[in-house]
């Protein structure tokens, strides 16, 4: 059974079709690239699934579970973790206050503990603060944890909004242009980092990037959609030579 | 260990300064050293301390802009009155029925109207805010639109002292806790908090119900100090005076709301005396500051064990 599996998904805005029949499905621990021209419906299709948009119609499964009609905060709780294509930070926070928040779904103490300062409180607010410290460690944020969010420079902030999605505790970790404004040595990093974090966490990850170095480098299987519609599906050198992917992106050759 | 002694010590500490605050405060009021005009607004100041923190939970830490603060204030007034003065119950018994029922009020009136935003939100929140003085106006087992008079001054410096404790405690525990990170999220980022697991609604929700609830309680102490209470003291006015609070202070700042609440009311009663140009020099101070300081008198930071920690650090 797929870990994700999306049937006849459909989604209009007004006259404009965003989504026009997408299917897709990815198994666990895949690492899977959805990639297209500018306006073809990608960012879509992730708000789709996390639960920012609801679908006119079509089914999206996760673990044999279905999705459609949740609420975002508990499509989070079944394990599904997502960065934004504009940096979504809690902007006026610190760094870890950004991290903390994405750890609140498990808080192990209850809301008068919190009022009444019991000892459970103290030791609640001591785990949530080693985990959340655990996870800007990976991402080499640990000493700049008392800064405010939004006075990280671009690449770091890119990695705390991963940081804060991998904090979720997710099984997929759902990527939008993580490689954005990144400088090419950055990106590189990125990619390792991506990796490892498939092996390290059990992850399946499925990505959204304009950077073909990153897509071709990382991803096993890549989905082409323009216009809303899947045009091309499969690992990517049979994406790179796909003649309709090429005229998506290049337009038609002319006679 | 270490870390539980500190712990307790600071504890011992907090005790110790708030029972001397509380005893010069009740010593001053016995011996009259404070009169009779320092000592009602020694009131205000406690009352509306509460207002302004309970209001900045909602409007500075959730981020939803609420118009509605009186009216929840005048069912705490209402019904704490309706227990004692009606029903003969002591006063403990009124503010605990005033509490939940301006905290139900916040819920009835939360659960609908939270799922607007920014404007929108605070139209309908005036607007119930204002339906609440309009149903009392009309309720002749509660005076109608004369109101309750001849309420029997219950409230006394203990009570004042403990609420306002109280209140503040609990509004910076909840704050400085997890479930308080999650009310601040919704301020921060709506759509970000809720794909990070954080059911928004709840929060948004709870953070109503206990801002109401405060109110309740700064309503049931005003209805037994001063008299009288009628539906025109809780009118738009009202809310909007606390809300200048809050903004003054610094939305989401607690300090900031403690300030700005004993800077209002100095002032307020300083000026008494020149009712012409009070509200003229409310109104410019109010200029100056958007134009010098939008953020408020705080912003969004405090003054706190760390700064204390800073300043005594910095003296050594």
């Amino acid at each position: 059974m797929s870990l994700m599996e999306i049937k006849n998904l459909y989604k209009s805005f007004g006259g404009l079709s965003a989504v026009l029949n997408f299917n897709f499905n990815m198994e666990e621990n895949d690492l899977v690239g959805l990639i297209g021209p500018n306006g073809a419906g990608k960012t879509t299709v992730f708000n789709l699934i996390t639960g920012v948009y609801k679908p006119d119609q079509g089914s999206i499964t996760f673990a044999g579970q279905n999705l459609v009609g949740l609420p975002p905060y508990n499509i989070c709780k079944k394990g599904i973790a997502r960065t934004f294509q504009n940096i979504r930070l809690f902007r006026d926070l610190t760094v870890l206050d950004n991290v903390r928040i994405a750890i609140h779904k498990d808080v192990n103490y209850g809301f008068l503990g919190a009022i009444f300062r019991t000892p459970g409180f103290f030791r609640g607010e001591a785990e949530i603060e080693d985990k959340a410290l655990e996870y800007l460690k990976i991402f080499k944020l640990e000493n700049k944890k008392d800064e405010i969010a939004s006075n990280l420079p671009y690449g770091e902030q890119r990695r705390l909004e991963i940081a804060r999605a991998l904090a979720t505790s997710p099984t997929m970790l759902i990527l939008d242009e993580p490689a954005a404004g990144m400088n090419p040595q950055e990106t590189r990093e990125l990619m390792k980092l991506i990796q490892w974090l498939r092996q390290d966490f059990k992850l399946s990850i499925l990505l959204i990037e304009h950077d073909m170095s990153l897509v071709m480098g990382v991803c096993e299987r890549i989905f082409v959609l323009d216009y809303g519609q899947v045009i091309a599906e499969g690992m990517p050198e049979e994406i790179r030579n796909n003649k309709q992917v090429i005229e998506a992106y290049l337009g038609e050759e002319a006679n | 260990m270490q870390v539980i002694n500190k712990r307790a010590g600071r504890f011992i500490v907090e005790v110790l300064v708030l029972a001397a605050i509380f005893s010069l405060g009740q010593y001053m009021i016995n011996t009259e050293l404070l009169s009779q005009y320092y000592e009602i607004n020694l009131t205000s100041m406690c009352i509306n301390i509460i207002l302004a923190a309970s209001l900045n939970l909602i409007n500075g830490f959730t981020g939803q802009l609420s118009l509605g603060h009186a009216g929840f204030m005048a069912v705490g007034a209402y019904i704490s009155v309706i227990m004692t003065d009606k029903m003969g119950q002591p006063l403990i018994v009124g503010i605990l029925a005033a509490c939940l029922a301006a905290a139900l009020a916040g819920f009835i009136i939360g659960v609908p109207t939270l799922r607007l935003r920014g404007d929108y939100l605070a139209i309908a929140t005036l607007g119930l805010g204002e339906i609440i003085r309009v149903v009392l106006q009309n309720i002749d087992y509660v005076g109608g639109p004369s109101g309750i008079l001849g309420i029997e001054k219950l409230t006394t410096w203990a009570w004042l002292f403990g609420a306002t404790v109280l209140t503040l405690i609990v509004i910076v525990n909840l704050i400085n806790s997890s479930y308080g990170r999650a009310i601040i999220s919704v301020r921060e980022d709506e759509v970000a908090a809720e794909l990070m697991g954080i059911n928004t609604t709840r929060y948004k929700v709870l953070a109503f119900v206990i801002g109401a609830m405060f109110a309740g309680l700064a309503g049931a102490l005003y209805a037994h100090y001063f008299y009288i209470i009628k539906p025109d003291t809780f009118n738009f006015m009202k809310s909007f005076d606390i809300l200048v609070m809050v903004v003054l202070g610094g939305l989401g700042s607690t300090t900031g709301a403690v300030i700005a609440a004993i800077f209002v009311t100095a002032l307020t009663a300083a000026l008494q005396a020149f009712p012409a140009i009070r509200m003229i020099l409310y109104a410019l101070i109010l200029i100056l500051v958007m134009l010098y300081r939008p953020q408020g008198l705080m912003g969004n930071k405090e003054i706190g064990r760390e700064t204390l920690n800073r300043l005594w650090g910095a003296k050594k």
